[in-house]
């Protein structure tokens, strides 16, 4: 059944927030009173509101996945809210069709006291089951969240992962045509995370959903458009998932160096690309391929015996260490002038993945390799390529029949 | 098939009749979700205690006989009753708990449901209705209790007895209206609880709980104004065989109530959203 209907649009929507709580107590008494009659007057912004989410227009359709990121307080879950009724926009509208599945909360009007199997009926009542469906699917829900020995148990002796698998459980077995899902899967072991993203999976074709999440590679496994909120603002949105990605990551880019450890004998001064792609970017960039050649330059404090040996370590935008450049040899021949230390250090046909990436740096001394000097984050800089490729590399290779 | 378009905006539909509907779908709709909220609220409770339903009347049970206490001991001299005062008291205390518990009862289960409240949209009337479950269940055991309490002071149990669950009904419902008309403040300031609270004590002594009306004075004119005295005589009346003296009184605030109720509901449909949004838990 092919089904071009739109299920979910957004046109203009806002919504204002109030920053002090007995402000926001008073405007919503009278907020009380205006909805008695209506509410037709234009909202504008009171003293000490502002706009959690502003002027937010999209579409979605049957089989397609939005995912809304932004950093913390950009109006992600307030945007969702809206979408699911619990929030009164305070301008445009919204339009669903169909049966609105939420994934917010899992395991929303759980009792502890009551068993687990009694609370799958509380969670599914909640979430719109009739009785008759729930006894229907109890088995199949006991069986998805693997808690068949455990059912009979009052629900506060759950685990906390366990709690969040009978909720899924619960919640997976809504056929939503709309389904709205806020960072829920972040928990749970990895094993449920995969079952989770099957589960997504197998109703995403008949499905138009909007995800929520702060992991990226998720929301690129999963979505095939993407909304950049900034602010309440939208700030990107279109189909194209790396873009958004990559100016979300931009945003984070001012981390600054911090020194782990120094024993006072050297400072660096200076890191720099020496073959940038274009030159004056805030974000050093090269392309895929491209060899890596990075410039040091420390100031020595206290006389070294020797030259010390460097260890440069790359590390992607969630921070995994990816790659460790290979140690300098004594003979590599670098040499100390005038308190200075300066080298490059070249690695060829960098086949890092399209990203932004940073460099923490290691310098010690002796067969011992004590430390002299630790700082992260000491350089960042960004690949290019026009594909997104989660893992962190992405390797040259040819094909052959034969 | 036909999907269900929803539409969410600013601005409130306001026409009566169709909001009237839409509230009265979703009761219907809801009715296994308030059900089943009123059984996980009920085992839940009783689970977790070892005397269970003995709290739902201990209140009204102690304020019965410290009345019970003061009125044989001779501290204060009653009017008399008509009946064992003992019963006169119990009951008076017994109804008046059911009524205080009707008009908390609603502001109650959607604080209590502020954490789904916040995540999940489901329709709100169900924690009204399994609210008015609870009730009628805490009731049913305060029956009982009557029932017990007639017998053991030989009251004669008569045929009126059979219209008291109707009263009770009735309680139920007038409290519960009230109490949802204010909920939505109630909900934004503590202080409509403490007020409504502090209020009701002294309500209960400008009420016939404990005694009966004054033949005269200014006590006399201010209980015959308060609709709570008709409530209260006219239910217990069907217990121990009183004269009805307000039985029209009572028939006048039960009518009043159910355009109460409708207005309350559709004040606190219409409201929900702002709650939410400023409760935000």
């Amino acid at each position: 059944m092919k089904d071009d209907k739109v299920l979910l649009a957004v046109e203009g929507l806002s919504k204002k927030f109030c920053k002090d709580l007995k402000t926001s107590l008073w405007y919503g008494l009278k907020d009380l009173y205006s909805n008695v009659f209506g509410n037709v007057k234009a909202r504008h912004l009171r003293p000490k509101e502002f706009w959690a989410v502003k002027d937010i227009s999209f579409e979605l359709r049957r089989g397609e996945c939005l995912g809304l990121i932004g950093h913390n307080g950009a109006g992600k879950s307030t945007l969702l809210k809206i979408l699911n009724g619990l929030l009164q926009p305070d301008a445009g509208t919204v339009t669903i069709r169909g049966r609105v599945g939420a994934l917010i909360e899992l395991g929303a009007g759980f009792n502890p006291i009551l068993t687990g199997r009694e609370n799958i009926y509380n969670n599914g009542a909640i979430l719109g089951f009739t009785k008759r469906e729930i006894d229907s699917k109890l088995e199949t829900i006991i069986a998805f969240s693997e808690l068949e020995d455990f059912i009979d148990m009052p629900v506060q002796h759950y685990s906390s992962g366990m709690k969040v698998r009978l909720g899924f459980g619960i919640a997976a077995q809504m056929e939503p045509d709309v389904l709205l899902i806020d960072e829920v899967l972040a928990v749970g072991d990895l094993g449920f995370i995969m079952k989770c993203f099957k589960t997504i999976d197998s109703i995403l074709p008949h499905t138009a959903i909007v995800f929520v999440s702060h992991s990226m590679p998720m929301v690129s496994r999963v979505c095939n458009k993407i909304m950049l909120l900034s602010h309440g603002e939208s700030l990107f949105y279109k189909s194209d998932v790396a873009k958004g990605i990559d100016i979300y990551y931009s945003q984070f880019n001012h981390a600054k160096s911090t020194v782990v450890f120094s024993d006072h004998s050297l400072v660096l001064m200076q890191t720099k690309l020496m073959n940038p792609h274009v030159e004056d970017q805030p974000l050093p960039q090269l392309n895929w391929g491209d060899d890596l050649q990075l410039y040091f330059e420390f100031r020595i404090e206290k006389a070294l015996q020797r030259c010390p040996i460097f260890r440069i370590i790359i590390l992607d935008k969630e921070l995994r260490e990816v790659a460790v450049l290979e140690e300098n040899e004594d003979a590599s021949g670098i040499t100390i002038t005038q308190d200075l230390l300066c080298f490059t250090v070249c690695h060829k046909r960098l086949e890092l993945s399209k990203g932004v990436y940073s460099i923490d740096l290691l310098v010690a001394t002796g067969k011992m390799r004590a430390p002299l000097l630790r700082q992260n984050n000491i350089f960042q800089f960004q690949i290019l390529h026009e594909t997104e490729t989660w893992p962190p590399f992405l390797l040259n290779a040819s094909y052959a029949q034969c | 098939m036909a999907l269900e378009t929803r539409i969410y905006q600013k601005e409130q539909q306001t026409r009566l009749g169709k909001l009237l509907k839409t509230s009265f779908q979703d009761i219907y709709s809801s009715r296994f979700l308030s059900l089943q909220l009123a059984k996980r609220d009920i085992k839940a409770q009783y689970r977790q205690s070892y005397f269970g339903i003995v709290w739902a009347f201990i209140t009204p049970l102690t304020t019965a006989l410290v009345w019970i206490f003061l009125n044989q001991t001779g501290v204060i001299t009653l009017t008399a009753t008509g009946v064992p005062y003992p019963v006169y008291a119990f009951t008076g205390t017994l109804i008046w708990s059911i009524l205080i518990d009707s008009i908390n009862s609603p502001t109650s289960s959607t604080n209590s449901a502020r954490s789904i409240l916040s995540k999940i949209n489901f329709p709100k009337e169900a924690l009204i209705v399994s609210g008015i479950y609870k009730l009628l269940f805490n009731s049913c055991v305060k029956l009982v209790l009557i029932v017990v309490f007639l017998m053991v002071y030989g009251v004669p149990l008569q045929g009126l007895l059979l219209l008291f669950p109707l009263a009770l009904l009735c309680v139920v419902f007038f409290g519960t209206s009230v109490g949802l008309l204010i909920t939505p403040l109630g909900l934004l300031y503590n202080d409509i609880a403490k007020m409504i609270g502090l209020g009701m004590r002294f309500l209960m002594y400008a009420s016939p709980v404990v005694y009966v009306v004054p033949k005269s004075g200014i006590m006399k004119t201010i209980m015959e104004w308060n609709p709570l005295t008709a409530l209260i005589t006219v239910t217990r009346d069907l217990i121990i065989g009183g004269a009805f003296d307000y039985l029209y009184y009572f028939m006048w605030v039960m009518m009043a109530s159910l355009p109460l109720f409708l207005i309350a509901l559709l004040f606190y449909r219409v409201s929900i959203p702002i709650l939410v949004e400023r409760m935000n838990a």
